[in-house]
């Protein structure tokens, strides 16, 4: 009888609490989107074209967020009294979701300023430019993540490439910041008053992408546990079957 | 112990680079030919080309130090040459170092055949047609050029010999390194092209406003060194 490869134990990603953390997420994206989109007065400047930053605003600040995990993460990653393979997973998980949530504000954002500025893309907008680079950097990370190596030449690769990329954002944007002669404010800040459905909306919103990068954290590490805890029983099990195959080979 | 590593290892990738002669014979033409591309995508007659030289200039400059550091890195994996340095025990923020200066030190002379080569053959400094008086070279100029070439390349160098570090000896390195080197020296190149543009009086600056510029560089340079130096420890040391 040869043992199966499979992961002995529990091999869900959920438990009983991010069931109701999923939930909850659902329900607030749920109540985001209708009263967002639909149930909500148009802005008095932007009109209708303020329902897309409902969805921006908080995408972009949860990247920000995320990114800084990952960085704090990965810094306690190559730190070496605090080196554990969880702060790894949780900088690898946290980069991968601040990846996808800067996609997300990078997209939105171009709809949003093909309607508000009349072009999908302005150059001499700081923010833009600085979050795209941000972007293009932590696919960088992610690229670095696919390198062969062990895990721990993998896990110190990437922090390093974390923490450079976080150190770099500051000094790139101001940069930006100050080759471009002319520049305009943050659009948010020259697009009107904020009004209190905004702010109402903008809490909601982050609210319901918090929620969600917790929930999707959580079944993230426990993919890469299950990852880790499969790999190395598929070597366990790969030495027992070559010893097997040993003692047959032996005449009796 | 570290200042001395530094010399040793400096002076290896040096001796190397002048035996092979890879920078003079490959690097080189690579981007005199750069430079010949730009010129006909940017049709010369229009003046489109003079006013991007500053532009064209650091971008090309940028490009020759993805591959250099690659070359920097390309001679350690070979023969496991850099599992020897790690093993010989020298303080890794001594190798880094090395490996940076002399990688800083190639760049320096590309940089200042590359300069010459703009200048002549992009004449950026020539008389446009139209009011004004005609540019004229003086001290202040040469000095803000080369201050500026100084305060820049350390930290280009320390960025890509940090990453080259990185990506050595795994088979994606030759595609991976521009992606991750790039975006990082933005900074340089915002810097560098303004200064270009103030020493040579491009688009009506000057001289005075390249100075600011110059601190940025200087202080792009300090970030990267600095953190170079702390991080090219963890990353080369051995798996636990």
């Amino acid at each position: 009888m040869i043992a199966s490869a499979r992961p002995t134990g529990r091999t869900g990603t959920g438990t009983r609490a991010t069931g109701a953390l999923g939930l909850v997420t659902l329900a607030l994206f749920g109540f985001l989107l209708v009263f967002g989109l639909f149930n909500s007065p148009a802005d008095a400047v932007q009109r209708d074209s303020v329902r897309i930053l409902y969805l921006h605003v908080p995408s972009a600040e949860m990247a920000y967020i995320a990114f800084a995990v990952a960085a704090v993460a990965s810094a306690a990653y190559l730190w070496r009294r605090t080196r554990s393979k969880a702060w790894d997973r949780v900088a690898n998980a946290s980069v991968e979701l601040g990846v996808v949530f800067t996609g997300l504000t990078l997209v939105t954002g171009m709809m949003w300023g093909r309607i508000s500025w009349g072009v999908y893309w302005d150059w001499a907008d700081t923010r833009l430019v600085s979050t795209l680079l941000l972007f293009v950097m932590f696919v960088g990370y992610l690229a670095v993540r696919r390198l062969d190596g062990s895990d721990d030449q993998r896990a110190r690769r990437s922090a390093v490439v974390a923490l450079v990329a976080i150190l770099d954002v500051p000094l790139v944007h101001f940069s930006v910041e100050w080759f471009q002669t002319t520049h305009p404010k943050s659009s948010l800040e020259t697009a009107g008053a904020i009004d209190g459905t905004f702010r109402f909306l903008h809490f909601v919103g982050v609210v319901t992408f918090f929620c969600g990068y917790l929930w999707l954290m959580m079944h993230r590490n426990r993919v890469a546990m299950l990852e880790e805890r499969l790999a190395g029983e598929e070597l366990a099990t790969a030495i027992a079957e070559r010893q097997r195959e040993g003692v047959a080979g032996v005449p009796s | 112990m570290t200042g001395r590593t530094l010399r040793l290892v400096a002076g290896k990738d040096l001796r190397i680079e002048w035996r092979s002669r890879v920078a003079f014979l490959q690097v080189l033409p690579f981007a005199v030919v750069t430079l010949t591309l730009f010129a006909f995508a940017l049709d010369p007659a229009s003046g489109l080309l003079r006013r991007a030289t500053g532009g064209l200039y650091w971008v090309t400059i940028l490009l020759v130090l993805v591959l250099a550091a690659q070359r920097s890195f390309a001679i350690e994996t070979a023969d496991g040459a850099l599992d020897a340095l790690r093993l010989s025990g020298l303080p890794p923020a001594g190798i880094f170092l090395g490996k940076a200066l002399a990688l800083a030190v190639q760049l320096w002379l590309l940089q200042a055949v590359l300069a010459l080569g703009v200048i002549v053959l992009y004449d950026p400094t020539g008389k446009v047609a139209g009011p004004g008086p005609a540019f004229q070279w003086s001290l202040g100029r040469v000095v803000l050029f080369v201050i500026a070439a100084v305060a820049a390349t350390p930290g280009l160098a320390a960025v890509a010999t940090l990453h080259g570090a990185l990506a050595a000896g795994s088979r994606a390195r030759d595609t991976l390194l521009p992606l991750l080197v790039l975006p990082i020296v933005v900074p340089a190149l915002l810097g560098g092209v303004r200064t270009f543009e103030a020493a040579l009086a491009l688009g009506g600056r000057e001289t005075s406003e390249g100075w600011p510029w110059v601190g940025l560089l200087a202080a792009f340079s300090l970030v990267a060194v600095t953190v170079g130096t702390v991080a090219f420890g963890p990353l080369i040391e051995e798996d636990r």
